[in-house]
């Protein structure tokens, strides 16, 4: 059970993530959720590479330090700071955009924005 | 050699439309007529051009039993665009190159006439619609064809809704939503179809599907390929026909004469004797359901024409009627039958051009539409009336017209499958044109003038004085009238040019 | 093959080194262009890396045919510990259409109108450009699951950033909704990854390939397929993941939407190819999964839906954006035949729709710069105003229809034969319908563009100069010149299609 627990967590994560997503009204909550979101899968490739008995990857003199069977896998790890940079990325882009709808439309809320929109669209005809 | 042949002849049209669109841009129009004698003069230099190429070079090679061929490229593996000239494409290219002379110089009288506006754009778009005939008529296989097929009714597009009012574009939905509906959705399925189970598109004498196809795909098939030929007119995708006539009538007298009903009948008769076999159908009888199909079509086109009182739309019904003539040649599936069907196709072509030559003149110059109005019209255009009657007789069928041709070949074809029931359609259809174009006749001779009423609800005093059409007009109606009688002298000539399409038919059966 | 893994593969020259240099030059390229700074030094340089990349994808392309996949390891490292990259006919193919379209679009015009951006700006937006470019190029050359995904994020990135760039602010709005999207469509691709990896402890692709097949049972290779799918389905616009394409065509300005839309979905559509036939292979995919259950009706929706909404529109580029959505779904129908005829037909369409859409895009970019609208009725005119323009649109349009003598109708040719070899002629029926659909939408436009007259009070306007008119005609003339030569296309998408059944063995 307990070495489904990662699992479970990044399950969980993930939901709420995404559920804040389309929930919420506010685009940086949106974002927010994004983040959740992808830091859930970090959780989810993170847990996948400890092996079991084993110790962290940092080789010294060739040998395994006492009391463990092995080295957890570094590669995850390494996948994970791309992914890291990523989400970093998203998130600034993602924000920079909403400083730019709110100069444009004065609001956040998406549900304001959209009637804006649509007055304007039926407005225009 | 040959390669230079069929280039040279698609080539003159194609370039025409070029040279037309650039002269008609660079010289000034008249701002009455809105002619152009400079371009007016490249019209008719690529269409005597191209008569002189199909007519004086290609003919005799054709005659003499070689097949001149040219395979451009291929297009799509094992799918090349490729040219080969066998009688039928010989028959109706003639046909094609042949009218657009008289048509151009019509064209150019009417158009001058009623004082018509974008006259460069209506030359261009004919002398490429004259391009797109040529390329179906020398098509070698089915993709070749079907390209030019669809250019053929693009080129056409712009004609038919030529006037830019709310009718003609209606019109011209009408006849692009029904031409490309049918050739997509039946036509070109019926093509990659073909494909698929034989492997090639190539036409082949004795047909390609004998072997590779059960008789009920057969049947399916040629459903496909019929009703996918919008342009032979095929109840219920007729519609387009009749509404068409919106167009200036040059554009009638082309679409129901010279390049589209032509390449549409063109195309089932081909398909027929090229991708079937004549053989093919006879044993599989595939086609017989076509032939009831063909003959409801006659039949009942005949009876609507009887109720139109516009000429135009008389004619237009009389159109959809006669193409069923050559779909019943083609379905009969006998020698005589596709014989018959490919005579008619240059036999009505003549009687037909006349006819809507006729239709137009009296438009122009005595401002006349309907037939009941045409009292007495003999008296102000004799020529154009007499010229009329002897169209309606090759129409009829009746000797020395050269209608008469035609319609034997088809009964002795019905005879030949056994069938005379079709023997009967064919008289009753003739009975049925004498009733829709001889009280034209009858009228326009044996009736004294009477004043009318125009569409614009002016009133007329009865017209009394002769007064021909334009010389430009008249010409070319008398010429083609002259030819509807010479086709019936050199009759045998025609057969003679198609006879191998139906002989390699039977030959194809003996050697294994 | 073992995808190399103990072969130690040196390398010597610069042709060695092509399959990566693709990607390099335009990343190493876009820092440059962010130094330069002055536009007149900028745009002649990005433009330059454009066709740089295009030369070394033909080069590519025909070694690819010649000899066989080329195989380039990062750094001299041997897979599956290094990450490989794998040049095969298909990617080869995907890599020529991307830096064809940028070639072309990136000289359009003087570079920067259309877009709301002052000339202090230019540089980063050419940056961007080059970015995208790169990280297209990138999900198209590597053969590492992992590195796909990172390419995947620099282009979808960039690309939020350049349909920011549209004049209206409702291009902000499609940005960030086509952001947040595209994040859980990439993070979704993640995941799948992620399953893989932990069932098969590789990331090369023909490893895992290989790996995979033993395990094809388990529930987690089957979730980690559905996240694959479902992640690049959002990326590739298949309905109904498609919500975030119309706005996001619409409102970026012409020009990025021309480069776009010939591109992004293509370089998708390429990854889900791998993915189902590089990876999982036919068998699973098709026979046990039994996918075209799935994809087929999707597909005729997105034909059907993509067509019919975009007959209603007033906006062409909202047209044209549900035209691509119908065109995908040509795309996929192909797929999910799972026979050489409808993989051909698929791979040939990511060509002939790149310069149809490319070349259509460009022709509104053209109006844009003369009439600075894009709705269909302020086209009304046009027909004798910019004549040059206005037949390139003919053209683009009645390849959409799919007429013979354009590619529109090479790709449907296959994708029938496919459906008829499937034994489903109910389907190919349905795919000469949809392209009727097309003719309604086509022929509206035509209609105001040749019949209808300019209203009294508009500007007058005159043709766009050659700097627009030959890029423009330069796609169309290609959408017409390989409709005619299809057989220098086809031959490839074959190939490609042989390589794809046969992957997996």
């Amino acid at each position: 059970m307990t070495a489904l627990s990662m699992y479970w967590m990044a399950i969980v994560l993930m939901m709420v993530g995404l559920y804040t997503v389309i929930a919420r009204d506010n685009l940086v909550k949106k974002i927010m959720g994004l983040n959740l979101f992808q830091v859930s899968v970090i959780m989810l490739y993170v847990s996948m590479g400890k092996v079991a008995g084993g110790t962290a990857p940092i080789l010294d003199h060739g040998a395994l330090p006492e009391g463990f069977v092995a080295f957890s896998n570094p590669l995850p790890h390494v996948l994970m700071l791309t992914a890291i940079v990523v989400g970093v990325a998203t998130t600034a882009l993602g924000l920079a955009i909403v400083v730019r709808i709110k100069e444009a439309y004065g609001t956040v809320e998406e549900d304001e924005i959209v009637a804006m929109d649509n007055a304007l669209h039926s407005g225009e005809g | 050699m040959s390669a230079w042949l069929i280039g040279a002849a698609l080539v003159v049209p194609a370039l025409g439309a070029a040279l037309v669109a650039l002269v008609g841009w660079l010289t000034p129009e008249d701002p009455k007529t809105g002619g152009n004698n400079a371009r007016e003069a490249v019209t008719v230099l690529a269409s005597v051009l191209t008569f002189g190429l199909v007519g004086g070079q290609i003919l005799p090679v054709v005659w003499s039993g070689r097949r001149p061929s040219w395979t451009v490229f291929e297009v799509i593996p094992n799918v090349p665009l490729a040219f080969e000239i066998e009688p039928l494409g010989m028959l109706f290219a003639l046909v094609a190159s042949a009218l657009w002379i008289p048509t151009s110089l019509y064209a150019f009288g009417y158009m001058r006439g009623h004082h018509e506006k974008n006259q460069t754009r209506f030359f261009v778009c004919f002398a490429a619609a004259i391009f797109a005939a040529l390329g179906i008529a020398f098509s070698a296989n089915l993709f070749t064809l079907f390209l030019f097929y669809e250019l053929l009714t693009f080129s056409t597009y712009p004609l038919v809704t030529h006037e830019g009012t709310e009718k003609a574009m209606k019109a011209g939905r009408v006849y692009l939503g029904i031409l490309v509906f049918t050739s997509v959705t039946f036509l070109l399925f019926a093509v990659i179809w073909t494909y698929q189970l034989t492997g090639t598109t190539d036409f082949t004498p004795g047909g390609i599907l004998a072997g590779s196809v059960s008789p009920g795909q057969a049947t399916l098939l040629l459903a496909l390929f019929s009703f996918g030929t919008g342009k032979a007119a095929l109840m219920p995708f007729h519609r387009w026909l009749p509404n068409a006539m919106v167009a200036p009538t040059p554009v009638s007298a082309l679409l129901h004469a010279v390049a589209v009903v032509k390449a549409g009948v063109f195309t089932v008769l081909k398909i027929v004797v090229y991708v079937f076999g004549l053989d093919f159908l006879t044993t599989t009888g595939a086609s017989q359901w076509l032939c009831w199909v063909a003959a409801f079509t006659l039949l009942s086109s005949s009876v609507i024409a009887l109720t139109k009182d516009n000429l135009k739309a008389r004619l237009a019904y009389s159109t959809v009627s006669q193409l069923s003539y050559i779909v019943l040649g083609a379905a009969l599936a006998t020698s005589a039958g596709a014989l018959g069907g490919g005579l008619h196709i240059a036999m009505h072509a003549m009687g037909k051009i006349t006819l809507f030559f006729c239709a137009g003149s009296i438009i122009v110059f005595a401002h006349k539409t309907k037939v009941s109005e045409m009292d007495g019209l003999g008296r102000r255009m004799p020529l154009t009336m007499a010229a009329f009657f002897l169209g309606s007789m090759s129409i009829i069928g009746l000797p020395p017209m050269g209608g008469s041709w035609s319609k034997w070949y088809l009964a002795l074809g019905a005879a030949d499958a056994g069938q005379p029931i079709f023997v009967g359609v064919l008289m009753v259809s003739s009975l049925l044109s004498i009733g829709y174009l001889m009280p034209v006749v009858g009228r326009a001779f044996f009736l004294p003038p009477k004043p009318w009423t125009d569409d614009h609800g002016h009133h007329h005093a009865a017209q009394t004085e002769r007064r021909e059409g334009d010389w430009l007009c008249t010409g070319p109606l008398c010429l083609t009238a002259a030819g509807c009688a010479l086709l019936f002298f050199y009759g045998s000539g025609v057969r003679d040019l198609l006879l191998p399409m139906v002989e390699v038919a039977q030959l194809a059966e003996v050697l294994p | 093959m073992a995808g190399g893994a103990e072969i130690e593969v040196v390398h010597r020259t610069l042709s060695d080194h092509l399959p990566v240099l693709a990607v390099v030059l335009p990343l190493v390229a876009a820092p440059v262009c962010v130094l330069l700074r002055k536009p007149a030094l900028v745009r002649p340089f990005a433009i330059m890396v454009a066709w740089a990349t295009l030369g070394i994808s033909v080069s590519l392309l025909s070694t690819a045919l010649g000899s066989g996949p080329i195989d380039y390891h990062v750094g001299g490292w041997a897979p599956p510990v290094g990450i490989a990259y794998r040049i095969d006919v298909v990617n080869a193919w995907v890599l020529v259409i991307v830096t064809a379209i940028a070639s072309v679009t990136f000289p359009f015009g003087e570079g920067h109108e259309n877009l709301d951006l002052d000339p202090s700006r230019v540089h980063l937006y050419y940056a961007t450009l080059l970015l995208c470019l790169c990280g297209l190029l990138g999900m198209a050359a590597t053969g590492d699951a992992f590195n796909i995904f990172v390419f995947l994020e620099v282009s979808s990135l960039s690309s939020y950033a350049l349909i920011a760039l549209g004049h209206k602010r409702q291009a902000l709005r499609a940005a960030y909704s086509y952001l947040v999207m595209g994040t859980i469509g990439g993070t979704f691709f993640l995941i799948g990854v992620g399953l893989l990896f932990q069932s098969t402890g590789t990331l090369n692709i023909v490893d895992l390939s290989e790996r995979v097949q033993p395990l094809l049972g388990s529930r987690t290779v089957v979730a980690a397929f559905a996240f694959l799918l479902v992640g690049l389905g959002i990326k590739l616009a298949i309905f109904p993941l498609h919500q975030w394409l119309p706005n996001a065509y619409t409102y970026a300005p012409a020009k990025v939407s021309a480069f776009l839309a010939a591109t992004a979905t293509k370089v998708g559509v390429y990854v889900l190819l791998r993915v189902l036939f590089g990876i999982f292979g036919v068998a699973f995919v098709f026979h046990t999964l039994r996918l075209e259950v799935l994809l087929l009706p999707m597909s005729l929706l997105a034909m059907f839906a993509g067509s019919l909404a975009a007959i209603a529109q007033t906006d062409i580029k909202r047209l044209l954006a549900y035209s691509s959505i119908a065109q995908i779904g040509y795309m996929t129908l192909g797929i999910s035949f799972a026979n050489i005829d409808g993989l051909t037909g698929s791979v040939l369409h990511l060509f002939n729709h790149a310069l149809m859409k490319g070349g259509l895009f460009l022709v509104v970019a053209c109006v844009n710069a003369r009439i600075g609208s894009s709705r269909v009725q302020d086209f009304a005119g046009l027909g004798r105003a910019m004549p040059l323009t206005m037949a390139a649109f003919v053209l683009g349009g009645l390849s959409l229809i799919g007429v013979p003598a354009t590619v529109g109708f090479v790709s449907k040719w296959y994708l029938v034969i496919g459906a008829l070899e499937r034994g489903w002629p109910v389907v190919a029926l349905l795919i000469l319908l949809s392209s009727l659909l097309a003719v309604v939408y086509v022929w509206r436009v035509l209609e105001v563009i040749y019949f209808k007259e300019r209203p009294a009070d508009a500007p007058e306007v005159c043709e766009v100069g050659w700097r627009m008119l030959a890029p423009t005609w330069i796609l169309i003339g290609a959408a017409v010149y390989f409709g005619l030569r299809a057989e220098l296309s086809s031959t490839v998408a074959i190939e490609a299609a042989k390589t794809l059944i046969g992957s997996v063995p």
